[in-house]
């Protein structure tokens, strides 16, 4: 029997010939990473351990992204915490504010996360570097302990889901569309222990900015990865990014799948995902339908929904128009660098003149840290991937999950729009 | 590994770790501090209510979301000695077993076990044991890898019998 793409990797960095859905091994680790929230509780457990010190200091990736620059002394004293272990261990990748982005956004950029790659992260997102070809998951703070002293990490080897694409995006419709569509189809489980193989030949129009969106919210149907076959896109954005190896591998013909789904990229719509699940997905036509949503905020960044193309499709559907009034939108660029390019480019001059406030990279305002936290009653339109009960402030405020392009054109509409409705 | 017995709370699909232990609280990883918040935005009263040794029940994709460890942290923490469900998000799962809060799933039990029934489970043989309403239930036992995972204490433990 064959091996798809994900179990090939993990019987690579298991030293095995093959493995099987269902077993368990253990494999090496390419890349162990933590950030300000949950590196200080993995800290605390490798203090316990006997070891001596970490395994590699090149291959573990420290940033503190999630309430940077210090929302108050809480945060600062982990923050602290995680300096002072990145420097008495020299880890080579710790990435103070300044140089930091959103840990899923920078590592790519930085060229840390290459195909063939098994990486290991604590924060459920780190599924993300799947767009390049690696088998990357999200893990707690005591198997980022247990990965950053020993290199290791015991996976059961998981079955997969295969996505067939097909065709190309129409107009305003992205990969935060597709993403969302298939988590409505499927469910907030409906990929729960399992990897999701995105493939055919749809795959090529997809940018690596869309493709990272995508396998970013794997998690968000219970996958324990997404991962996406590497391509002359995903070449080019290496020979750019890195100067690492790395070794391509593919799924076999003859690989089994537990369930097969075909999409047809031309025919979604934009997508929204209404509280309190991602899976309770309205294509804008049905939104349209029942009724205006108004809304109080638009937060257009985050980890799935903060790269450049992400600031040029929002910066393209804001420009010369202004938000509507009483609204507050919130832009932030996931990167340092995309925040460059961002100015360079001319964006911020539009965001700004368009009412946008623009924050420095930070988590913040999509886990309800800081930065856009929302009273009750209030509702926002988020590129982010969450809307569960109280993820951005009040137990009784709202998460609307969209794209880049529906946020811009709902924070000037001032209800969720999309950029045909301008 | 020791039975647990305790007092039950229930809950429904997908509780997630933000409603868990909301972020406005991560900026403490103090096991007994994030405890005073546990299910803060699910059910108000846990955390007046709480005895040690109670039990959660929930139905299908407990602790999705978030891969805060300060999850079952907290519920820990609370004193809580066993969660039940249908399912759990692969991430909680693993969280759970390595820092040592035990959880089994079973869907019978999940469905039928209701609130404030005094339950025991036996984590030996998996057998779930509703003593309010004299039913029991086979739950799945933990695959070897990780029985041996618990018996260590937890991974810390795990690792460092290894070396």
């Amino acid at each position: 029997m064959g091996m798809t793409m994900t179990q090939k990797i993990l019987a690579k960095a298991a030293g095995l010939e093959s493995v099987k859905a269902g077993d368990l091994i253990m494999a090496e680790l390419d890349l162990v990473l933590g950030n300000d929230i949950t590196s200080p509780v993995a800290i605390h457990e490798i203090e316990k351990m006997k070891v001596d010190g970490v395994f590699n200091k090149d291959k573990i990736a420290l940033v503190p992204d999630h309430f940077v620059p210090n929302k108050d002394i809480k945060s600062a004293e982990h923050c602290k915490c995680v300096r002072e272990f990145a420097r008495r261990n020299e880890i080579t990748n710790y990435f103070e504010v300044g140089e930091m982005g959103i840990e899923h956004a920078l590592l790519p950029e930085k060229g840390l996360t290459v195909p063939g790659d098994v990486i290991i992260g604590a924060d459920s997102h780190t599924c993300t570097y799947g767009a390049l070809g690696a088998f990357s998951t999200g893990v707690g703070s005591t198997d980022m302990a247990a990965g950053m002293a020993t290199g290791k990490a015991w996976f059961k080897v998981p079955s997969a889901i295969k996505f067939v694409l097909k065709g190309e995006f129409s107009r305003d419709v992205s990969g935060k569309d597709l993403i969302l569509h298939i988590i409505g189809m499927i469910g907030v489980d409906g990929a729960l222990y399992k990897s999701m193989e995105f493939v055919g030949p749809g795959v090529t129009s997809l940018s690596m900015d869309d493709r990272f969106t995508v396998a970013n919210m794997a998690i968000e149907a219970g996958g324990k990865n997404g991962i996406f076959p590497v391509d002359d896109k995903t070449v080019e954005y290496l020979k750019e990014h890195t100067k690492r190896d790395y070794k391509v591998f593919e799924a076999d013909e003859d690989a089994e799948y537990d369930e097969v789904y075909e999409i047809d990229l031309n025919e979604l719509r934009p997508t929204i995902s209404f509280p309190h699940l991602p899976e309770n997905t309205h294509t804008i036509d049905q939104v349209h339908k029942e009724g205006d949503v108004k809304i109080d905020q638009v937060v257009i960044g985050s980890c799935t929904n903060g790269r450049i193309s992400d600031m040029r499709i929002a910066a393209k559907i804001l420009k010369g128009r202004h938000i509507a009034k009483g609204m507050r939108a919130i832009v932030l660029p996931a990167t340092q660098a995309v925040y460059m390019q961002c100015l360079e480019e001319g964006l911020l001059k539009i965001f700004i003149e368009s009412g946008c406030v623009v924050s420095t990279p930070t988590c913040g305002p999509c886990l309800g840290g800081y930065m856009g936290v929302m009273a009750a009653g209030e509702r926002c339109v988020s590129t982010t991937n969450r809307n569960f009960v109280g993820r951005m402030g009040h137990v009784d405020s709202e998460v609307y999950l969209a794209s880049p392009a529906v946020a811009a054109a709902s924070a000037i509409k001032g209800c969720i729009a999309c950029p045909e409705d301008l | 590994m020791d039975n647990a017995k305790g007092r039950v709370f229930k809950y429904g699909d997908n509780v997630d770790t933000d409603v868990i232990i909301p972020a406005r609280y991560l900026n403490s990883s103090d096991p007994a501090e994030l405890a005073t918040h546990c299910m803060e935005d699910i059910d108000k009263e846990f955390t007046r209510k709480v005895n040690k040794g109670d039990i959660i029940v929930a139905a299908k994709n407990f602790g999705c979301g978030s891969s805060r460890e300060h999850a079952p942290i907290s519920i820990k923490a609370s004193g809580v000695s066993c969660v039940i469900a249908e399912t759990f998000a692969r991430i909680f799962y693993r969280n759970a077993i390595n820092i040592g809060l035990p959880i089994i799933e079973c869907p019978e039990a999940s469905k039928n076990i209701e609130a404030g029934d005094e339950v025991e489970i036996d984590f030996n043989t998996g057998i779930i044991t509703d003593i309010t309403k004299g039913t029991s239930y086979q739950g799945q036992a933990f695959p070897e890898f990780m029985q041996k995972l618990i018996a260590a204490g937890g991974l810390v433990n795990f690792i460092n019998e290894g070396k």
